[in-house]
């Protein structure tokens, strides 16, 4: 089996537009440690993927920061290795140089690339949900299957609202899939909700791409698959794990502090003994908590220095917690610096915020309060 | 094509810690786990890194395993270089003869061909069992400025502890006129941090010499040093002022450890223009459950708390149950405290087990002895191990 790596960096973007105002969705911070793309990226190499090709649009120098090299997933390769493709821009072609919005214009604007390919499966797969999934039996069940595509996908009871932002698939009792709602305005209950963690066997993609481009198509569902369920064999994968998909961020805090609440959730992300997630290696010295602090049911990085009360709270590297400080139900991003004596419910600090001596802020779970990066209070 | 480069450092790893007991069982000391996330050979590595050394040689010889993985291609210490980089010297076997490394000089002048491949000016000499943070390119400005041939680094030791360490005796210049071996009666307290800068040409020369005497036990110490002075060299003291701290014993491990803790610790690994660098494990966040208590202590990755922590340093991946209570201790990686058992006072290898409701060290204030647990050792449920103790890592 020979497989190549897809990952798109911008997918869903606007949903979360607080946090990817300075970022792609793929480098939003999560868990403490790591950037939305990491499960997309450790998924891929632990599956044995060697060539990783990340579809970026806008926004994306820190992603390229976060990615470096590749050396923190074993992707520094000679052969391979993980390469970041930025929107191509052609000199001579005004008409030509409009950005992609759709995962299908993502791919047709790397055709070439795609072209070139020689590995026979092409795994693609966004950074809006997070979960650990072992690719490497869901690529064994494409290649059993004899589908041209095998989507991931995991049953769950939507809302409506859920359902509204979310591709649906029913499939038959051999996992062929018969129908395809695409963002269904009135549809609540359960459903496979597709994850879009997808297989495609490297000669249909190529081929799909080439007519997409001839025919102008722009949506994969739309355009492509719902039009050839007839024809073509596309079939489900069902996850069974965790997942979590990021589109707002009362959703972000929700997830995120699920992995406090529930620790088989945390589990199935973060202590699959065969499939650690890597991330981005920043060389912090450990945590200290001084004779001070009072921590409580919390996600703490390395390089932070404690003095306060932190309960229920995940704090990413470096942050700083004053003394009789009390932070609870926040978030804290990277090198967030808290005060003496600040009070912290229900908030979402950026990178570098810093929440001088004394101030009292609060949010509430369904509207946390969010402190955009670099701000002073 | 090897380009010429003004200094390289030799860093000697070979070393065996056998006053570490069960913690160098099966690892070198160099190698052993340091303030939760290091290894005690980080911190020269690193020094080097942030003097701008990028060529260093690394000296190996007992139970290498470990550290040559450890080591890697120097990935983490950007030491991983097109010219240059760290490269791993173990002893080998030659055309007509093949040794050990017989003492510290001999190791050097067995990789003479290596220091050569460089032509370097000046040649730094480190022994990877210190904990310390030092500006190796002012040490070797000073060497350059006094036009010396050798420049050794020297601490102020307190007068009675004098004794137990190779003192320089220096004249006001800090040209040094006498150099003894553990001196019973010190005339001064200059110790030798065993940190030494030569001029490439001299230190060769002398590699040489001290090789074809066959009395000399082949020791920089007993035997360079001294052979340097009698002959007139140039030889000047370079004063060291700030943390250093040799961890060759099981208690100055220890205290080494404990020296990272407080809000003012002794020695500070959050400063980042000095950052030290390792080999990190890609494990989760640590985790503090709603039943923790981490009091004065550092965590890192993996961990996960239910039960108290107080004085004590906790590398990666460390489970401390419900319960549970760890006092004044320095556990290695992978370490599991079940659910009731205390431990106190004592320093924990990697991969050990501590059941239920057992019992490991006793209060450090009584009086007590550090308890170890070598690696993979695993103490019964209700079982008790006596404070002092020495438990061997599991075959």
């Amino acid at each position: 089996m020979s497989a190549i790596g897809i990952i798109f960096s911008n997918i869903h973007d606007r949903s979360v537009s607080e946090l990817t105002r300075v970022r792609t969705m793929a480098s939003i911070p999560y868990g403490c440690r790591y950037r939305l793309i990491d499960f997309a990226l450790s998924n891929m190499v632990n599956a044995g993927i060697s060539t990783i090709d990340v579809i970026t649009h806008y926004n994306y120098q820190s992603l390229m920061d976060h990615i470096g090299t590749g050396k923190d997933w074993d992707m520094a390769r000679r052969s391979g290795g993980i390469k970041i493709l930025p929107p191509y821009i052609s000199a001579f072609a005004n008409n030509q140089n409009e950005l992609y919005h759709t995962r299908l214009e993502a791919l047709k604007s790397i055709n070439h690339f795609i072209a070139g390919m020689t590995e026979d499966y092409v795994v693609m797969a966004d950074c809006d949900v997070i979960c650990n999934i072992d690719l490497s039996d869901m690529i064994n069940a494409h290649i059993e299957s004899g589908a041209e595509m095998t989507f991931a996908v995991q049953k769950k009871t939507l809302t409506k609202e859920v359902a509204r932002r979310n591709t649906l698939m029913k499939a038959d009792e051999t996992g062929r899939i018969i129908d395809i709602s695409a963002k269904p305005n009135n549809f609540d209950g359960e459903a496979d909700m597709c994850l879009n963690i997808i297989v495609a066997s490297r000669r249909y993609l190529q081929q799909m791409v080439l007519d997409a481009i001839a025919h102008d198509y722009k949506s994969l569902t739309k355009d492509i698959l719902i039009k050839t369920l007839d024809r073509r064999i596309y079939k489900i994968y069902r996850y069974e794990g965790y997942s979590a998909e990021i589109s707002s961020l009362e959703e972000y805090y929700a997830h995120s502090m699920a992995l406090l609440a529930d620790p088989d959730k945390y589990d199935s992300l973060f202590n699959i003994e065969e499939r650690p997630i890597f991330t981005k290696v920043r060389n912090s010295p450990p945590t200290y908590y001084s004779e001070t602090s009072d921590v409580k049911n919390s996600l703490i990085a390395d390089g932070c220095i404690i003095d306060g009360t932190v309960e229920n709270c995940i704090l990413f590297r470096g942050v700083r917690v004053g003394k009789g400080a009390v932070v609870k139900n926040s978030i804290l991003f990277q090198d967030t610096f808290v005060g003496d004596n600040v009070s912290l419910n229900c908030v979402i600090s950026d990178k570098n915020v810093v929440i001088h001596e004394g101030i009292t802020l609060s949010g509430a779970p369904t509207l946390p309060f969010y402190l955009e990066k670099r701000k002073m209070i | 094509m090897y380009r010429k480069k003004e200094c390289i450092a030799m860093l000697l790893a070979g070393g065996q810690g056998s006053r570490l007991y069960a913690l160098t069982e099966k690892t070198a000391k160099p190698a052993v786990p340091f303030g939760g996330k290091y290894r005690i050979i980080d911190f020269p590595m690193s020094n080097c890194v942030n003097s701008g050394i990028d060529t260093v040689g690394v000296l190996t010889q007992y139970q290498p395993l470990v550290l040559n993985e450890y080591i890697g291609n120097g990935e983490p210490w950007d030491l991983d270089r097109t010219r240059g980089g760290v490269m791993v010297l173990p002893p080998y076997q030659g055309k007509s003869s093949s040794d050990w490394y017989r003492g510290t000089a001999n190791a050097i002048y067995q990789n003479i061909n290596f220091i050569e491949r460089y032509s370097p000016e000046y040649t730094l000499i480190l022994s990877g069992d210190h904990i310390y943070k030092m500006d190796y390119n002012k040490m070797l400005k000073a060497h350059k400025q006094n036009g010396a041939d050798c420049t050794i680094a020297v601490l102020k030791v307190p007068m009675e502890e004098a004794s137990r360490f190779g003192i320089l005796n220096t004249n006001e210049d800090g040209s040094i006129y006498e150099f003894e071996e553990k001196p019973k009666k010190p005339k001064s307290n200059n110790a030798s941090m065993g940190i030494y800068i030569f001029n490439t040409k001299a230190l060769i020369e002398y590699l040489k010499a001290d090789e074809a005497d066959e009395s000399s036990s082949n020791d920089f110490g007993k035997n360079i040093i001294p052979a340097m002075l009698a002959d007139g060299k140039k030889m000047y003291a370079y004063l060291f002022e700030g943390y250093w701290k040799d961890v060759g014993t099981i208690e100055s491990l220890w205290e080494a450890n404990m020296d990272l803790l407080g809000r003012n610790p002794a020695f500070n690994l959050y400063d980042k223009r000095w950052r030290i660098f390792y080999r990190n494990n890609a494990e989760p966040p640590h985790k503090i459950g709603s039943m923790g208590k981490v009091v004065n202590s550092m965590l890192t990755e993996g961990c996960v708390v239910n039960g108290e922590v107080v004085n004590s340093v906790l590398s990666n991946s460390v489970k401390v149950e419900e319960g549970a209570c760890v006092k004044d201790c320095v556990i290695f990686g992978n370490v599991t405290i079940k659910k009731g058992a205390k431990v106190e006072y004592a320093i924990i290898d990697h991969d050990c087990v501590i059941e239920e409701n057992a019992t490991v060290g006793a209060s450090r204030e009584a009086g007590n002895k550090i308890a170890v647990l070598g690696a993979g050792y695993v103490v019964e449920a209700g079982a008790t191990v006596e404070p002092g103790a020495m438990c061997e890592a599991k075959k």
